[in-house]
């Protein structure tokens, strides 16, 4: 799969080392359709002359083809994203994975339970819940972060606190921060959840989602309704390098998302 | 007007108890309104009570020099605040001030210590529900020590 040619149209920062940037087709040709994906998904962004990464979408699906990606500058390849500026290009193939079961949320609650850059993963799932999308009896979002100062998409965490059941924790704030400070399993672990018609979307370090699936599990939330976006080193997000095999699973190619129920032994086991 | 044990009834350490309990255990209790700013406790001071948190946010800290007060964790309605009293030399080991207006039922450390003498079947119930609460707050506590979020934990970008 040949990376195709896209352009920096607006780059932000979200807080220092990690950035938003919002992508346009270099070159679009008039007959072909914009690029659809599934909240989940991820593309592969290339730098070019250092390499690729797997990077999820973290905006809507678009009619001009523009895409949003939030990046932390980790390794060589998002360091020369980082360095990106507007108007500049890179290459990207996608779109690879499988999202978010967006059909589990029917007429159910759904619970989004994010970790520091996992947030933008589930964005797209958020918006989906704004705009009716899911039909769902109530979208209610758990968000923890390290400190306020490295919370994702300030402005609109402030408007979804408006429009949808929100609980943010920071691990470290001082008395000034309207929050909860201490971990996010403590909102969970308090918050009134009807476990048995949830339906919970987990993404963030993978210790913070083993420490909120056993409380979810406690709360009587099914395995089978749990839902965790998994990372590991991806190369081809084709299934065949093999980087990132996971079990008996590719996470490219059979996830990110997996459900809980299906891969609860892999997370057993320490060494993989 | 609710009595000390409806009170008692409605918050969720107590859920489950026996209404005898309850209202065995109300003369130790009374109603306290806590104002933004106003101190629950004060670090190495006298632990000489048991808090029930029914409203409002408290922020429990410790003060470190050349910085001033450090948040460890804040409660809310539903929380409970302190054990100090539960052990000799009965002294908090930190600040719990109010973050905003906080409703709460206060209990008499010495008091409860001596109705649970009195009555071992409900000491040991209380020691059950406070040794839980007092291993949840500790796995939190290791969890923010392993600091989650930085950058040791985000995974396997390029």
């Amino acid at each position: 799969m040949i990376p195709t040619v896209y352009r920096v149209s607006e780059r932000s920062v979200e807080y220092p080392g990690t950035f938003t940037l919002k992508l346009e087709a270099e070159n679009p040709e008039p007959d072909k359709l914009p690029m659809r994906f599934a909240p989940g998904q991820f593309n592969m962004l290339y730098a070019f002359g250092v390499g690729e990464s797997a990077i999820s979408f973290s905006g809507l699906g678009s009619d001009d083809g523009n895409l949003i990606h939030t990046i932390r500058a980790q390794g060589n390849v998002t360091r020369a994203l980082e360095r990106l500026k507007a108007g500049e290009s890179l290459g990207v193939r996608g779109p690879f994975g499988i999202g978010w079961p967006l059909h589990a949320t029917v007429g159910r609650e759904v619970l989004i339970i994010a970790g520091g850059l996992g947030l933008a993963p589930l964005r797209p799932v958020i918006y989906a819940g704004l705009l009716g999308h899911l039909a769902a009896i109530r979208v209610r979002l758990f968000y923890g972060a390290r400190r306020p100062s490295e919370l994702l998409y300030r402005e609109e965490l402030a408007q979804w606190g408006q429009q949808l059941n929100l609980e943010i924790s920071v691990d470290h704030g001082d008395g000034t921060w309207p929050g909860h400070i201490g971990v996010i399993t403590d909102p969970l672990q308090a918050a009134q959840i009807d476990g048995a018609n949830s339906v919970a979307f987990l993404c963030g370090p993978e210790i913070m989602m083993r420490f909120c699936i056993q409380v979810l599990l406690r709360k009587g939330v099914p395995a089978s309704s749990i839902y965790l976006s998994m990372e590991r080193n991806m190369k081809c997000a084709i299934g065949l390098c093999g980087h990132c095999q996971w079990g008996p699973n590719f996470i490219c190619k059979d996830g990110p998302v997996f459900c809980y129920e299906d891969i609860r032994p892999w997370l057993q086991i320490r060494s993989l | 007007m609710k009595t000390i044990a409806d009170l008692l009834h409605e918050h969720p350490f107590f859920r489950g108890l026996a209404e005898s309990d309850l209202q065995f255990l109300a003369s130790c209790g009374e109603n306290c309104v806590y104002h933004k700013g106003d101190y629950l406790a004060r670090e190495n001071s006298q632990a000489n009570h048991f808090f029930l948190i029914r409203s409002g946010r408290v922020a429990v800290e410790t003060f470190v020099p050349h910085r001033g007060p450090l948040c460890l964790l804040t409660l809310r309605g539903g929380d409970i605040f302190g054990w100090s009293w539960l052990f000799p030399p009965y002294i908090s080991a930190f600040d719990a001030r109010a973050l905003e207006d906080v409703r709460s039922l206060r209990l008499g450390g010495e008091c409860l210590r001596n109705k649970c003498e009195q009555e071992p079947k409900l000491g040991f119930e209380l020691m059950k529900r406070f040794a839980r609460i007092a291993t949840e707050r500790l796995q939190s506590a290791r969890i923010q020590l392993l600091d989650i979020y930085g950058p040791d934990h985000q995974g396997h970008t390029a």
